[in-house]
């Protein structure tokens, strides 16, 4: 390498600019990418600092305590957990089975040309805000559930039906009775927001099914036709076994947005701070009770609703972890 | 060996039946949403809509909740495009396949669909309860607090969309320029983002659209205002938090304006996701 020292000098000194820009770069990038990891990591420290008084005042009794009671200072967050929970698990009970059914009627069921309209058309579900949601559970919903729903579900599942015989069905199954019980005339209620959720997760749990259903390789699918298999067995026997993680995690990503949800429960919940036995009386979740009270809250009611804010964080980011674990499985498994 | 053939048959036809059935009732829900949107808010469509701020209550309009919404929005996608776009890049360019890589990517997931609602008790403590000691309660809730709960709301969308439009980019454009002598800086900032822009620009639309109807972060954040600001730093109304005051209130003659503002609100939105989903589909099947 025999050239003048003038000519080296210029190229090094552009490499060594060059490595010095790459290593800002990539810092900056870094340093940005960490940002995601701090909202995280913050928005779960910030709920457990503000609700550390909450948790050292009642400590682990605040979890089982049902009392909410802003005159004696007492507050426990199992109305707005069972509430929370029992919403969502409705939804789920419902949205599962109606998800399925739309991923097996797009996937296998449908003619080519319906099926991305009808896909784009479930999808515009979930494009619509949740405070939507809510004004159509409130003004539309409600009142038709209250009216048609309602006394249906009382007369014939419910222990005070309107001729003060309690129906076969309560008088047969344990419990059932309690739950359909309600003389309270409105249409909020744990159940209704349970409907008004699951139709609102419907569109992402079956659009999570839908493409992984659209994963199984046809020679599978194609064996179990030649065999004589009908399309539901060979959904159900060869499909739904092939994704089944892939399913689970759709699921779960579902009840990681019916707990979190907001808007859409607080307007149809009736907001209610008791525990009742029946579904068809309002009640209050972790996001509804938080969203009612917080800007008039002071002092240890506000760090209760810090305190229930951190419980819903870490519920969801438990359920939304094993929900994304579940669908990375199938991606592994195709070399994805 | 009949019956057994007849009873599968049957079960067969029973299970389609089934899943059709669950098609429709997925329709008939969303037709049920959009027609109770599209009629109750047409019937309250009215100029002063547009012009009249909340303060005349049901005499009044929603112009400055629109104002606020348009401006708390702005600062939302102004915060989260840049840090989004970067770590995004960060992702998909200098960590792909690494063990702290894959993890935020993971956790970016998880960020997606994380309660909205903690993510405004988050900026309440980081920013709200802040700027209220510093200031001496001057600025307590403001538009700008709002825009940063937004943002952290869009920045997970538009890591992931850059993320995924980055590794699309054929990685010869990658080779070709680096075997020139290219810095991976350059090669990245002028080169790389740039033929995944149309795809990142899609995903902003996406978080726009996502942002624009979120009502939970915003009510310990901007908090609501009853008259026209422009100031980012005053408490703020936005046309979601209007809707929620609106409808929840106990008198019907303010239902009318929530609807209203329900409909502007659901119509931009839609719009907006049809149009980026259009974008996307395109980008996606020229590839």
């Amino acid at each position: 390498m025999s050239t003048s020292p003038a000519a080296t000098a210029i190229p090094e000194q552009r490499a060594t600019r060059d490595a010095r820009h790459d290593r800002l770069f990539a810092g900056l990038l870094k340093a940005c990418a960490l940002i995601v990891l701090a909202s995280l990591l913050g928005a779960a420290f910030a709920t457990l600092w503000g609700g550390r008084e909450a948790f050292g005042t009642f400590g682990w009794h605040f979890l089982a305590n049902s009392a909410w009671d802003p005159g004696n200072q007492d507050y426990g967050a199992l109305v707005p957990v069972y509430g929370t929970l029992a919403t969502s698990f409705i939804a789920l009970l419902i949205a599962v089975p109606v998800s399925f059914g739309i991923a097996l009627y797009l996937s296998e069921v449908a003619p080519r040309w319906l099926r991305t309209p009808v896909a784009s058309a479930i999808e515009l579900l979930a494009g619509i805000p949740s405070i939507i949601y809510g004004m159509w559970g409130l003004f539309i919903f409600a009142p038709f559930f209250a009216e048609h729903i309602k006394p249906w579900l009382t007369n014939y599942l419910g222990n005070n039906p309107d001729d003060g015989h309690p129906s076969w069905v309560a008088a047969h199954v344990p419990f059932v009775g309690k739950m359909f019980a309600s003389d309270y005339p409105f249409g909020a209620s744990i159940l209704t927001a349970g409907i008004v959720l699951a139709v609102m997760i419907i569109p992402f749990i079956s659009s999570v099914m839908r493409e992984v259903f659209q994963t199984v390789p046809t020679r599978l699918k194609e064996s179990a036709y030649a065999l004589g298999s009908s399309t539901w067995e060979v959904v159900w026997d060869i499909v739904l076994p092939y994704t089944r993680s892939a399913v689970i995690g759709g699921i779960f990503l579902g009840l990681g947005r019916a707990l979190g949800e907001t808007m859409a429960v607080t307007f149809v919940l009736g907001n209610a701070m008791e525990l009742s036995s029946s579904l068809l009386d309002p009640g209050a979740s972790i996001a509804s009770t938080i969203a009612n009270q917080f800007s008039e809250a002071v002092g240890l009611q506000k760090s209760a609703l810090m305190a229930l804010a951190f419980l819903l964080f870490v519920v969801t980011f438990i359920v939304l972890l094993i929900a994304r674990m579940m669908l990375r499985r199938l991606a592994s498994r195709e070399g994805r | 060996m009949d019956t057994l053939y007849l009873r599968r048959r049957i079960t067969n036809a029973f299970a389609l039946a089934l899943g059709t059935a669950a098609t429709l009732f997925g329709l008939a829900f969303l037709a049920w949403i959009l027609w109770a949107t599209l009629r109750q808010g047409i019937a309250a469509l009215d100029w002063k809509l547009f012009t009249k701020i909340t303060a005349y209550g049901d005499q009044g309009g929603l112009s400055n909740a629109m104002v606020g919404s348009l401006i708390i929005n702005l600062i939302g996608i102004a915060v989260a495009t840049p840090i989004g776009v970067l770590a995004g890049t960060w992702l998909a360019e200098y960590a792909n396949r690494t063990r702290l890589g894959e993890s935020i990517r993971f956790l970016n997931d998880i960020l997606l669909s994380a309660p909205s609602i903690v993510m405004g008790l988050f900026v309440y403590t980081i920013i709200v309860l802040p700027s209220t000691v510093l200031t001496h309660g001057n600025t307590t809730f403001s538009g700008f607090a709002g825009g940063v709960a937004l943002a952290l709301i869009a920045l997970p969308v538009i890591v992931r969309t850059t993320d995924e439009m980055l590794r699309l980019v054929p990685s010869t454009l990658r080779e070709a320029a680096l075997s020139l002598g290219v810095p991976q800086w350059k090669l990245t900032s002028q080169i790389l983002l740039r033929a995944a822009r149309s795809g990142i620009v899609t995903g902003v639309l996406l978080a726009l659209a996502r942002i624009s109807g979120e009502t939970a972060p915003l009510l310990f954040t901007a908090f609501g205002n009853n008259f026209m600001t422009l100031n980012p730093l005053d408490k703020m109304s936005s046309l979601p938090q209007v809707i929620y005051q609106y409808a929840n209130d106990p008198g019907d003659t303010l239902h009318a304006l929530a609807w209203a503002g329900a409909f502007v609100v659901t119509l931009f939105v839609l719009l907006l996701s049809l149009t980026s989903r259009l974008l996307l589909s395109r980008k996606v099947s020229h590839d």
